[in-house]
Parts: C-alpha cells; sequence; structure tokens
C-alpha cells in the first residue's frame, strides 16, 4: 500500500458528518430540489463508507455497494425529478410544505 | 268446500296485488280491487251460509299441515260453524259496506293503494282468526289483526300523534296477547293439543268443574281477549286508535277486530265452563268496563271518542253476557253492535267528512236539515245503540241483562248495573244526537255524501232495525240456555229504562229544562267533569306506575356498568384515533424527521443493550 494514508477513523468520520449534513438538509429545507440533493448527499456519504471500508479490509464489496448505491441515486433521481415536475405543475410551487393533502 | 277456502283468499290476494302493483294502478282500479275482493268474498260467505242452513253440516277444511313438531302438528284448516258463519258474514258484509264507503272518503287521499292494501288484509286476518280450526291459527290472525290494526290507526302517519296512538294501541294489546300465548302453552303442555274441538274435549275428560289448570287457562285467555277487545284494564288503547281514518274506525274498532275477545271466549265456551270464577271474572269485567265507559262516553267532546268509548261500553255487555252464560245473546249483541256501531261510525265520519275534519261535537249542531241522511242514520244508529223498542239493540240488550237476571246469586247486581249501564247509553247517546243535529248551526258543511257514502248507511240503517229479528244458527254451538218463563216485570223495567235516559238527555240538552250549569260549575262537578272527561284518570295512572319508570329504567340502565367497559374500549380506541391522526400530517418533512427521531432511539435501545 503506497501513497497518502487516510485513517479509517477520519473517513468515517467524514461519511457521518457528510451524512449529517444530508439529514438536516432534507429535514430543514422545504425546498424539493434542495431536498433531492440532500438525498443525494446522504447516499453519497453512505458511499464513503463502503469505500473506506472495502479499502480497509481488502474487500471488494465495498465497491459493489458503491456501485449498488450510484444506481439508486440514478434511479432515485429520475423519479425524483419527474416528481419534482409533478408538483410544479399541480401545486405551482417547489415547497414541499404545501403539498401536505395526504393528511390524515 | 273451495269456496271456503277462496274466502279470506280473496282479499289476502288483493292485499298483496295492491301493495306490490298498487302504485302503478288507476284510482278506479284500486278501489274496485279492495272493495270487490270482500264483495265477492262476501256472496261467497253467503252461500256457504245458505248451504249450511239448509243441512246444518259443520264443515272441515283441511288445506296443508302448518308444521310438524312431534306430535304436534297444527294445520291449516277451517272448521266452519255457525258461530264461525256469523262471524265471518258480520266481516265480509259489514266489511265491504265499510270498504265501499271507503271509496268515496279516502278518494283523495294519496296513499290510496296503502289504504286498500291494509283494509283487504286486515279483512283477511280476520277471517283466518274467526275460520281457524286451532288456537295457533287463530293466533296468526289475531296477530295479523294487530298488525293492521297498528298500521291503520298510524296510516296518516305524519302527525306524530298518531304514531304514538298506533304504538300505544299495538303495545297494550300485546300485553293481553302474551296473556294469551301462555294460555295456549298451559293448553298445549297439558292437553297436547291445539286443535280447539280435540281441546274441548279433552279438557271435558280431563278436568272436574272448578279444577285449578282449567282456571289459569281460561284467566290467561281472558287476558289476551280483554286486551283486543279493550276491556278494563287494558282499555285505554282504543280511544287514542281513533287518530285513524274514520272507515277504519268503524270495521276494525267498532265491528270486528275488537269483538275478536268476544269471539275466543265464545269459541272456547266449554273451556270456560269448566272454571266458573273465571265466568264470574268475565261477568265482572263486563259490567266495570260497560260502567267505567259509560261514565266517561257522558263527558267527551270528541264525536269519535264518544263513540268509541260507548263501543267498549258495548263490549262489556258482551263480557257481560258470556260471564253469565248466555253465550248466543252475546253473539247476538256482537252483531247487532257490529250493524248499528258501524252504521255510526260511518255516520260520524260523514259528518266529519262534511265539516273539514271537524271532531268538537260543540262546534257542530243544526246538522238535522243540512244532512238528513246522516241525520237518520244518526237516529237509528242511536236508537239501537240505546235498545229503544224494537230496534235490534233492544233484543240483544235484553237477552243479555234478561240473563243476567236470572243468573242466581250475583245475578241481580250485575243485572241492576247493566241497567244503569243502559241508561247511560240512552244518555251519552242521544246527547250526541241533540247537540250535533239540534240547536245552533256552527259549522256549514261543504259538501253532501254521495251514493257510495249514502248506500252503506241505508244498507246499515236497515240492518240495525230488522237486525234483532235474525236468528243465529247458534243452537248446535252454545249449550241450551235454560228456558225462562217471561217474567213481564224485568222486560218491562228493560224496555223503560233506556226510555227513561233518553227522556234525560231530551231535558238536558235539547229541551234545556234543566241546566247543568250549576252542577259543572261547582267545585265537585267541575272536578268530576274533569275526571270523567280524562277517562277516570287511568291514562295517568298508567303513565305514573308503567311508563314513567319504564322510561326511567330505560334512561338509567343506558349507562350500565358492563356497557361502561366497552364504552371504555371505545373511548380509548378514539382517543388513539385522533393521537395517531395528528401524525398523518402530510407533512414530508415531518415524516423524515420522525423517521430520524425513531431511529435514533431505536439505535440507542439497540447500542445500550450490545455495551
Amino acid at each position: 500500500m503506497g501513497g497518502l494514508q487516510v485513517p479509517m477513523e477520519h473517513v468515517q468520520v467524514f461519511a457521518g458528518m457528510l451524512f449529517c449534513m444530508g439529514l438536516l438538509g432534507l429535514m430543514l429545507r422545504r425546498n424539493i430540489i434542495f431536498m433531492l440533493m440532500s438525498l443525494e448527499v446522504m447516499l453519497n456519504a453512505a458511499a464513503v463508507a463502503f469505500i473506506a471500508a472495502g479499502a480497509k479490509w481488502g474487500q471488494p464489496d465495498g465497491q459493489i455497494m458503491f456501485l449498488l448505491i450510484l444506481a439508486v441515486a440514478a434511479a432515485e433521481v429520475a423519479i425524483g425529478l419527474g416528481l419534482v415536475l409533478q408538483i410544479q405543475r399541480r401545486f405551482k410551487t417547489l415547497d414541499m410544505d404545501a403539498a401536505n393533502r395526504l393528511r390524515g | 268446500m273451495d269456496l271456503i277456502a277462496l274466502i279470506p283468499a280473496l282479499p289476502l290476494a288483493s292485499a298483496i296485488v295492491l301493495m306490490v302493483a298498487g302504485a302503478r294502478l288507476p284510482k278506479i282500479a284500486l278501489a274496485s280491487l279492495g272493495a270487490g275482493s270482500v264483495g265477492v268474498a262476501a256472496i261467497c260467505v253467503a252461500i256457504s251460509l245458505l248451504s249450511f242452513l239448509q243441512d246444518g253440516e259443520v264443515r272441515l277444511l283441511h288445506l296443508w299441515t302448518w308444521l310438524q313438531v312431534g306430535d304436534f302438528s297444527p294445520g291449516v284448516a277451517f272448521y266452519i260453524d255457525g258461530l264461525a258463519l256469523v262471524m265471518m258474514s258480520v266481516i265480509t258484509g259489514v266489511g265491504f259496506l265499510i270498504h265501499l264507503y271507503s271509496i268515496e272518503f279516502m278518494w283523495d287521499d294519496e296513499s290510496l293503494a296503502r289504504y286498500f292494501a291494509y283494509m283487504n288484509m286486515f279483512v283477511a286476518s280476520m277471517l283466518v282468526l274467526v275460520m281457524a280450526d286451532n288456537l295457533l291459527l287463530l293466533y296468526l290472525g289475531w296477530e295479523g289483526v294487530g298488525v293492521c290494526s297498528y298500521l291503520l290507526v298510524g296510516f296518516w302517519y305524519r302527525d306524530p300523534n298518531n304514531g304514538q296512538a298506533a304504538r300505544k294501541a299495538f303495545v297494550v294489546t300485546r300485553v293481553g296477547d302474551t296473556a294469551m300465548a301462555l294460555g295456549m302453552f298451559l293448553l298445549l303442555t297439558e292437553l297436547g293439543t291445539l286443535d280447539i274441538q280435540a281441546l274441548m274435549s279433552a279438557a271435558n275428560s280431563t278436568w272436574d268443574v272448578g279444577d285449578k289448570l282449567p282456571l289459569i287457562a281460561c284467566l290467561l285467555l281472558l287476558g289476551g281477549a280483554v286486551g283486543k277487545s279493550a276491556q278494563l284494564p287494558l282499555h285505554t288503547w282504543l280511544p287514542d286508535a281513533m287518530a285513524g281514518p274514520t272507515p277504519v274506525s268503524a270495521l276494525i274498532h267498532a265491528a270486528t277486530m275488537v269483538t275478536a275477545g268476544v269471539y275466543l271466549i265464545a269459541r272456547t265456551h266449554e273451556l270456560f265452563l269448566l272454571a266458573p270464577v273465571a265466568l264470574e271474572v268475565v261477568a265482572w269485567v263486563g259490567l266495570l268496563t260497560l260502567l267505567l265507559a259509560g261514565f266517561t262516553a257522558l263527558a267527551q267532546n270528541d264525536i269519535k271518542r264518544i263513540l268509541a268509548y260507548s263501543t267498549i261500553s258495548q263490549i262489556g255487555y258482551m263480557f257481560l253476557a258470556l260471564g253469565v252464560g248466555a253465550f248466543s245473546a252475546g253473539i247476538f249483541h256482537l252483531m247487532t253492535h257490529a250493524f248499528f256501531k258501524a252504521l255510526l261510525f260511518l255516520a260520524a265520519g260523514a259528518v266529519i267528512h262534511c265539516l273539514h275534519h271537524e271532531h268538537n261535537i260543540f262546534r257542530m249542531g243544526g246538522l238535522r236539515t243540512r244532512l238528513p241522511i246522516i241525520f237518520w242514520s244518526f237516529i237509528i244508529g242511536s236508537a239501537a245503540l240505546a235498545a229503544l223498542p224494537f230496534t235490534s239493540g233492544f233484543y240483544s240488550k235484553d237477552a243479555i241483562l234478561l240473563a243476567a237476571w236470572e243468573l242466581p246469586g250475583i245475578g241481580v247486581w250485575l243485572w241492576l248495573g247493566g241497567l244503569l249501564g243502559a241508561l247511560l247509553t240512552a244518555i251519552y247517546s242521544f246527547r250526541l244526537v241533540f247537540i250535533v243535529f239540534y240547536g245552533e248551526a256552527q259549522t256549514e258543511p261543504d259538501r253532501k255524501p254521495g251514493w257510495r257514502m249514502s248506500l252503506p248507511l241505508t244498507v246499515l240503517c236497515i240492518l240495525s232495525i230488522v237486525g234483532g229479528w235474525i236468528a243465529l244458527p247458534l243452537t248446535a254451538v252454545f249449550p241450551e240456555a235454560p228456558s225462562t218463563d217471561h217474567n213481564y216485570t224485568i222486560e218491562a223495567i228493560g224496555i223503560s229504562v233506556p226510555l227513561i235516559g233518553l227522556l234525560i238527555a231530551y231535558l238536558l240538552f235539547l229541551g234545556k229544562q234543566i241546566s247543568l250549569r250549576g252542577v259543572t260549575d261547582s267545585g265537585v262537578g267541575k272536578l268530576l267533569a274533569a275526571f270523567f272527561f280524562s277517562g277516570w284518570r287511568v291514562d295517568a295512572l298508567y303513565n305514573a306506575i308503567l311508563v314513567k319508570p319504564f322510561k326511567g329504567l330505560a334512561r338509567w340502565w343506558r349507562n350500565e356498568p358492563i356497557d361502561f367497559i366497552y364504552g371504555l374500549v371505545i373511548h380509548l380506541s378514539q382517543w388513539g384515533h385522533r393521537g395517531l391522526m395528528t401524525m398523518q400530517n402530510g407533512e414530508l418533512r415531518w415524516y423524515a424527521t420522525s423517521m430520524v427521531c425513531a431511529l435514533v432511539l431505536l439505535a440507542a435501545i439497540v447500542l445500550r443493550q450490545a455495551l
């Protein structure tokens, strides 16, 4: 193993911080585009954690999981953008709090 | 034979057709179907009656077995003897006249089809009642007429008072019906059959005169009869039942259904003869009822309520007759009463019809010249009701009073009470006539009765006069009455008492020779008048001791402890539902946050256990 060694703990802390940032963004932002972006951030945080773990133990599973997350993120964006378009069309706004018609 | 089966089947079929297709038929078809079916049934009865009079043969018709439980297999079977034929003739004959009258009376009503359907169903049930060969089938007819009475009393159901009256009629008679059902159970368990003829012979061979069991059975059956025939103490429903259309009152609450109790006792008279105490109770019930109703009728001012109380009073005479063992006289009075009381009710209905639904007799008056047909109907009907000489009511009532006089022991008292009742009858019936038809005119009639009203009135007038000369074919049914030598003193008293009553009524209400003002304005008089007007406060008494406690109990038990537990479950789940509902608020960010919180919580629990 050559090159710059980043300790795994650092990567995990970074991934955790990234995840929390995404989570906070998801909970606090009202604009649906920002919420989607926050989701992407959370997915990527998980992906970073997998990559780091895979590198640490020399296992390919981490990278396989990354590829899987990539595919999930792509699908999520496709559906999410579709939803964004529909919400914009229906409610003439991107504010998610306006789209609360499913309240019981 | 098949003619007999047709008699109840015709009105029943017509009722079904009217119920199913009544809305689509034109009015004239409804009317001809409703009245026509009863008319054809009347012709069938007449043919059966003629053949019975020729050969005197009791006819049995077993149609099919109704149900089969072990040895108990009551059939839908008819037993046609003289008694049944008399009743059938009254039901279909008077019934047809009333149906004919109804066509004109009810013509403008929006639910003519419903009216005739109920009326036909009533006639069919009543025929089943009197033709039945076993007590169970009789009970079917008994309940059938009760239902039809309920439906017809509450016919104008938009007024809640009418519904109240209908419910009262149904519930009060139900008290009696329950007693009657118990009596039937007792007879079935003791004697093993409900077939009336078999029952009577079994009773005669099993029990002796004065045994306890026949007494209990008779008293229970009497309970049913008292409820249906509006006798003390279950008479309170009949005055209220006047809420129905007047032809209904004439048919159901004067001529036929209310006499079902008399028929029941006459039909099971062999059983009652085994229990002399029960017969005595019948006599006293009749006497008390006829006096109470007579006094009450004196104070009423609603034309139909006067007639209702007089019906109760006259049925009291029939019970008195049964009680003293003069069964034929009781049935005879039943028939003549059916004629003259139907006449009076139809005439009263015509008055009401012509006077914009006016019921208060003090707002009538002077109708003698304006409505002559109705006036003469009323005169004849009241004369028969008061038992003036040579009217039909005279012969039947005289027979009853004579039979009461002949009874040793209590007979004298029954006879005296009956005489007092006859005096009251004459006073209240002619009070009605004098106030309604003489004096100053208060309300102008706006129409004249047409032929469909006049014809039944005329026929019933004739029957009310000549009805006393009809010899009933009852000799085979009832035990031979002890032959009596004519007691002219008693008969003279019997004749003179109604005439005295007529004179009193004339002096009080027409000639105004004696004024009642002084009496009714005094404190005691006022109190007494109010007491009589309210029907001796029986309604108030029942309200206080039965209705109010029952309602209170019902209200109290609405919060019973067991219900409270289930109520708690309901409240808990509703409360939980409301709590969970606030979580489903449709806010995406709220969902995300709650998921995060839950995950953190779960992770904390898991970690806590792991460490």
